[in-house]
This record gives C-alpha cells, structure tokens and sequence, in this order.
C-alpha cells in the first residue's frame, strides 16, 4: 500500500472556487484586452456590449473568493490560505537557484504561493480601479487617471502571472490534475511535498482519515478530505485527533 | 517535519505582499496621473502614435478606438463622399480626391479623449472647415453646423463661430499617411480645441442649421461646447 494512495489535495470547494475565478479572469482578460488592445478592438467591436460583459464579470470576481472565506463548507480553503501566507526559510530561499532542487516544500510551492497572493490583491485592486473608471463621476480627474493607469498595468502584468500559472500547471502533470479530480498520488506527495506527505502520512496511518485510501476516489473531495484536513491539522498541533477545536488557527 | 507551512511557523510573508500589492495599487490611484505623464512625455518619441504595432499593448500615449455602433465602418475613397447642405447658397457633394484638392491646412496639436488619454503632438492634415463653409455660402440665419457620420448613427455639433476657427479642420491624413477607418477615415473632423468626441469620425454629411443640435454624446451627458480643460468637469491643459 505504501506509496500507492490517493492523497486529497483540494476539495471540492476549493476546485469550484479556482475554476469559477479562472473562468472570470479569463473572460475579464478578453474582454478587457477588446476593450483595450487598438487592433483588437477595431476588430471585435460592439464595444458597448463587450464593456457590459467586462463590468458584471469584474463585479462577480470577488465572489467565490469570499463566499470561501465566509461560508463554513470553505474550511480548508481558509486552511490553505495560511499555508500560502505562511513562508519557511526554505520557501524562502527556495528562489534562489542554487538551493531551488534542495527546497524541503509544503503543501504548495513559493511560486504557487505567490500567484495566489498576487492574484488575490489583483481582485482588490482591480474591483477598486475598476470601479473607479465605471463610476468616475464621483472621482476626480486624478483619480481616474490613476485608477486607468493601475488598471492598465495590473492588466499587463496579470497576462504575464496567468500565461505563466498556466505553462507551469501544464509541466506538472500530477499538480494540475489535483485541481480537476481533488487529489495527487502519494508518490508526487513524497517527492514534491514532502512536509505535506508527512502530514497527511501521520493523520492517515493514525487511522484519523480511514476515508483517504487507494480506491476511495468517489469519496474524495466530499467529506473525506475535510476529515483528512481536520485530522491532519489538529495532528500538527497535537490536538485529538477528532476534536472539534483547536483547529482554527 | 514541524517546519509545517500550515502550523503557523514561518513568517506571515504572504499577508505583507499581499498588503503592500494592495497598497502599492492605492499608492497609483492617487498618484498614478502625474507617473503617467512623466511616462508619456519619456516615450513620446519611440510610441507609434497612430496605436498600432507593439505599442498597442502598451498603455502609452496611442489613440484608443471607440465606435458607439457595432463595428467600424468601412468605406473605399474611391465611393466617398462629402455633402455640404442645409442653409447654404451653394450646396455641394465633394468626391474624396475634390477635398484633397483644396488648398491644405496641417495641425500639429494633441488629442484629448474625456475619459482621460492624450496623445501628444499628433500630425492633422486636411481642409479647413471655414472653407467648406465659404465655398457653400453659408445663409445669414444660418447659427450652427450638424455633421453626420456614415457609421449611421453619431452625430456631432458645433456653433459657426466655433467651425470658423483655424484649428478645426475636416482631416484626411494622420501622422502623415491616410486616416484609416479605425481612426474614422477616410474622411473625419478634427477640432483641435475640443474633447475628442466633437471630432466626428467618418464624416460623410456638414448640414448648416438654426440652432444647436446637441449630437450622440451629448444626449448621453457630455457637454455641447467640449472646450478642454473648460467642460466635463475636467481640467486637462488645453490642447489648442
């Protein structure tokens, strides 16, 4: 059995939150590149309904993101958001490329890390310019410069961020997949990740996560997962392994 | 193995990036114009002005094409066509090369949109309006012009003592070579003056009227006199 299971990477709500904001930025990125972009404009047109479409996308963004934060089923969304704003010293110099191979992980890599992070200040930033260019008689004519400038470069630079999220999602097969079906075999755990391996290694082998296993796909993603997370979170605090509290960090 | 990312050991790096991107984005609300300036006038010279080629994707000192009607129209000059009418003695059709046989007047002036974007020093050439109206003869009731677009719906307005200024112009080059129809060629108006949307792209109709019939935008909001820097509620420098 050793090196054979299934471990639960995301859930299920962590998955529709990524793939509902994926499929927001990429229709803000279009539309908003038809809005922006000289020869693309002239050549998709209708610019009035392609700026409608923009504006109520931009409004919906940050949308799954809070409902994660706030609705209890996002518990290990939450979870997941500590361990991105968490950095050990080798996350740290794991940019360094004389020590990247060397780099004893997490759940995520820094790379991963700061993508999340860059992304979700570019919802704040981007919701507010945004806003600012839609509503500006209420701004002033400083303000709205300001915001247009923000939000044109921020556009720049998230093509760049999301160009990249992409090719690098694609390098790593396992990684990828993981955000599709909600889990990585244990063998990428161990090589990949092997601080997140040992967690859930322990909460599995304390028979906290009997869901967790070769063959429980099904269940993966649904409670499983949660009860693996709990577990495995109240294991690295060396609370009981089924205890309620304690596990809020 | 208790250097866990999730245990709370290891610095909270990701809320301070996360706060400083946050605030470096207020940081450019307040003071973004004035960077954009210094940015605008630093590549002003290396910026291809006309927004077309790399640039496009820069957000640098280019026009930025807006139409208020599906697409942008397209018309040959070999079909087109300009008509002068309304309170005028004389009025008339021009054929594409007739306008360019006019004597030329050029313009070296910015263009500033009322959503914010100027484009510096931006080469106009073409025929004054003053002498459209001369050649028509225009009628002593006669207080105002309308001009029409072949996109089929904008319209645009202006008062005769405005038309009869030097910088206002029916241009047909931009940045020395034909206007293109993204930029409402063959044939559009250029008021140097005024908020680009007085500028009425793919000019195909000038109609001398009594009184001042306020066009597309200013149905919508905008002000009838777009004078920059004096309307809007804007206080750009004036183009002109």
């Amino acid at each position: 059995m050793k090196d054979t299971r299934r471990f639960p990477r995301f859930d299920r709500v962590e998955r529709t939150i990524h793939w509902s904001n994926a499929t927001l930025f990429l229709i803000l990125l279009f539309t908003g590149a038809a809005l922006y972009v000289g020869p693309l404009s002239t050549f998709v047109g209708h610019r009035h309904a392609v700026k409608t479409v923009h504006v109520y996308a931009g409004l919906l963004l940050p949308i799954p993101v809070l409902l994660g934060l706030l609705l209890p089923a996002g518990r290990q969304f939450r979870r997941d958001l500590r361990r991105v704003n968490r950095w050990s010293d080798d996350d740290r110099r794991w940019w360094l490329p004389s020590f990247h191979k060397r780099a004893v992980l997490g759940k995520f890599n820094p790379g991963q890390k700061l993508n999340a992070i860059f992304i979700g200040a570019s919802i704040v930033v981007m919701l507010a310019t945004g806003s600012i260019m839609r509503w500006f008689e209420h701004f002033s004519d400083s303000q709205r410069t300001g915001a247009t400038f923000v939000h044109d470069w921020t556009f720049l630079a998230l093509c760049f961020v999301i160009a990249g999220h992409i090719l690098f999602a694609f390098s790593d097969f396992d990684s990828l997949r993981s955000m599709v079906r909600g889990w990585v075999p244990e063998k990428w755990a161990r090589q990949e990740r092997p601080l997140w391996w040992a967690e859930l290694d322990a909460a599995m082998s304390a028979g906290a996560s009997g869901d967790v296993e070769a063959g429980a796909d099904q269940r993966v993603g649904e409670a499983g997962i949660g009860a693996g997370e709990v577990a495995v979170g109240d294991a690295v605090h060396g609370g009981a392994p089924n205890g309620v509290g304690g596990r809020e960090l | 193995m208790t250097d866990s990312d999730a245990s709370g050991v290891g610095k909270p790096v990701g809320r301070r990036v996360f706060l400083g991107l946050v605030g470096l984005g207020a940081a450019g609300i307040v003071f973004g114009a004035r960077v954009q300036d210094w940015l605008e006038r630093t590549t002003a010279p290396v910026i291809d002005k006309a927004g077309g080629g790399i640039g496009s994707f820069l957000p640098l000192g280019r026009f930025r094409f807006y139409t208020v009607t599906g697409g942008f129209p397209h018309r040959d000059p070999s079909e087109y066509t300009l008509k002068v009418s309304g309170l005028v003695d004389r009025p008339f059709t021009l054929s594409y090369d007739q306008l360019l046989a006019m004597p030329p007047t050029t313009l070296k002036k910015d263009f500033q949109c009322v959503t914010g974007w100027r484009v510096l020093n931006v080469d106009w050439k073409g025929v004054k309006l003053a002498d459209l109206l001369d050649r028509a003869g225009v009628k002593p009731n006669a207080k105002a012009l309308r001009f029409t677009s072949f996109d089929g719906l904008y319209t645009e307005s202006l008062t005769l003592d405005q038309a009869r200024r030097d910088d206002v112009i029916v241009a047909y080059e931009l940045e020395n070579a034909p206007v293109s129809s993204d930029h409402g060629g063959p044939v559009r108006l250029y008021v140097a003056p005024m908020y680009g949307y007085k500028s009425c792209k793919w000019l195909d109709g000038i109609e001398v009227v009594d009184e001042v019939i306020p066009g597309y935008w200013e149905n919508l909001g905008y002000d009838v006199d777009g004078w920059v820097g004096k309307s809007n509620g804007r206080d750009d420098d004036p183009t002109s």
